[in-house]
């Protein structure tokens, strides 16, 4: 009973820890987006709240939870109020499979843990894809009980979007899978251990960049950001599925979107970076501080895909709705198709060791 | 415990499902559909096979339902009044199923003898002991491109053939395009 009691606390406290910082990041990517678009746009970005502005996210969550919460009128009230719940959950979710550092292993009152994944089961990247899938219902049900055209148009928008994107998803990373011969997002990531030749974006039998370059577009285009933002783009849909959202429900769906960015951003850093793995072999800091750099370099390849989500932002315009179906099923499925077909062939040629 | 499990998965599985059919606004007996899914995810869950449960859950509620709810939106419909009609129908055929299950029921006894399942790998390996020594989405995999090629293949085909079908459907003729 002290075990299941110990085994419990460990991991409340493990995933209060991964939501903080989670959130924190969250808070961070608001301010750091407005930041980024504004410096490529010889801009200086927020600068009222606090030094250079740093202070801004908390003021914006101050006024959205002072917000009026409005239910617009002929609005489903039941349906209206569980969208954002239905968005958040599942972003948020997905975190438990990610692995943040070296899967090692730490001695507590005579119990082991794993400090850097909160549950290493293995099924991981298919659990991650199963609940990314369900995030769809927020937006479509928000969009539907808003009771509103715009709403309704850019949830029935994303429903397509994101059936259609998510099929990609799925069969970019399954050469990664093949080379690994594991869904578990641990064992993935320690299969690309000892420098990045060995990270399956250049990895021998055959470099997955395909399917990497593949991968970063479709999960662009599943967290509806830019150039991909049809469910809320703003020019012809005033916001989409979220129009009639205010104060916390607004949040919510805010909070998911960037919680999902975070969330695609792991899963790229993982399955094609070597996830905690350094670009060189081995570490360079003593045995026991090694895991100091293992979450550091997590860490700094999850903020380069982040930036990456800004850079794209400042640079392309949106695209047109039968652009957008035609892009992801005739040219990003086929080529996700024929990345599976030579990655088999490769991996039955040279199989591992 | 896990007969715990299996009751509140079960219960939760027949009272949606009863929901589904019964409730008259389809969002809602679509959103009854999507509980369901997932308490059959569940139901898997406790029978240690992960790997079917993340893909009932990738394949029923991540893709068909939302086209569903894709398809019940674009349509708008509020209230379907047009089904209402069918008491007579369903009764029969409700009547003839409870029967047959209740025959069945009172012929073999009410035995806790569970039924006889092909052995999936192996002749003499326990289903739980193949499961522990490779992982369970290796066990599958196994089973399914050896033991049950051919009933794999056919599957496949099938699904070709709807494909086609579906392409030919949706095909303009050659020049009507154009205009």
């Amino acid at each position: 009973m002290a075990e299941v009691g110990l085994k419990l606390a460990f991991s409340l406290a493990q995933i209060a820890v991964v939501m903080g910082i989670v959130l924190l990041t969250v808070m961070v990517l608001t301010l750091a987006e407005r930041k980024v678009l504004g410096w490529m746009q010889d801009r200086m970005g927020p600068m009222e709240v606090g030094p250079y502005g740093i202070l801004q996210p908390i003021a914006d969550g101050l006024k959205l939870f002072f917000k009026e919460d409005i239910i617009p009128a002929g609005a489903n009230k039941f349906l209206f109020s569980l969208a954002p719940i239905l968005s958040l959950v599942p972003a948020l979710i997905g975190f438990a499979v990610v692995p943040f550092g070296p899967s090692r292993t730490v001695e507590l009152f005579g119990y082991q843990f794993q400090p850097f994944v909160i549950s290493d089961i293995n099924i991981g990247i298919l659990y991650i894809l199963a609940f990314t899938s369900i995030g769809a219902y927020g937006v479509i049900l928000g969009g539907w009980a808003s009771n509103s055209k715009y709403s309704l148009l850019g949830g029935l928008r994303s429903a397509a979007q994101v059936i259609s994107y998510e099929l990609n998803v799925g069969l970019a990373i399954v050469g990664v899978l093949l080379l690994a011969g594991s869904l578990s997002l641990v064992k993935i990531t320690e299969a690309q251990a000892g420098g990045f030749w060995h990270w399956y974006v250049f990895a021998f039998p055959f470099p997955q960049i395909f399917a990497f370059v593949v991968y970063v577009i479709s999960a662009v285009a599943e967290t509806n950001r830019v150039p991909f933002d049809l469910p809320e783009a703003e020019s012809e849909l005033v916001a989409g599925f979220f129009t009639e959202y205010s104060g916390m429900r607004f949040a919510f769906f805010f909070l998911a979107e960037y919680a999902n960015m975070i969330l695609v951003s792991c899963i790229a850093a993982a399955l094609f970076l070597g996830g905690w793995n350094a670009p060189y072999p081995g570490t360079l800091l003593p045995e026991n501080l090694a895991w100091i750099e293992g979450v550091v370099w997590f860490a700094a390849k999850v903020y380069f895909f982040l930036f990456l989500f800004f850079w794209l932002r400042a640079t392309l315009p949106r695209l047109r709705y039968d652009q957008l179906m035609r892009f992801g099923w005739k040219v990003m499925l086929p080529i996700a198709l024929g990345n599976i077909l030579v990655t088999s062939i490769a991996a039955y040629l040279f199989p591992k060791g | 415990m896990a007969i715990l499990f299996f009751f509140y998965f079960a219960g939760v599985i027949v009272l949606t499902s009863i929901l589904v059919v019964t409730l008259r606004n389809p969002i809602y007996s679509v959103l009854s559909l999507l509980i369901m899914f997932f308490h059959v995810a569940g139901l898997y869950v406790t029978l240690e096979a992960e790997f079917l449960a993340a893909v009932q859950i990738i394949v029923y509620a991540g893709a068909i339902l939302v086209l569903y709810l894709f398809v019940v939106m674009l349509l708008n419909v509020k209230r379907e009044e047009r089904y209402h009609s069918q008491f007579p129908l369903a009764a029969l055929l409700g009547i003839t199923i409870l029967t047959e299950v209740l025959m069945l029921a009172f012929l073999r006894g009410f035995s806790s003898e569970a039924p006889a399942v092909a052995p999936a790998v192996g002749d003499s390996a326990q289903p739980g002991e193949a499961i522990a020594g490779t992982g369970n989405t290796e066990t599958i995999g196994e089973a399914l491109y050896s033991t049950y090629l051919f009933p794999f293949e056919v599957a496949s085909l099938i699904l070709l053939v709807a494909m086609i079908g579906a392409i030919v459907l949706a095909k303009k003729k050659v020049g009507e395009g154009e205009a």
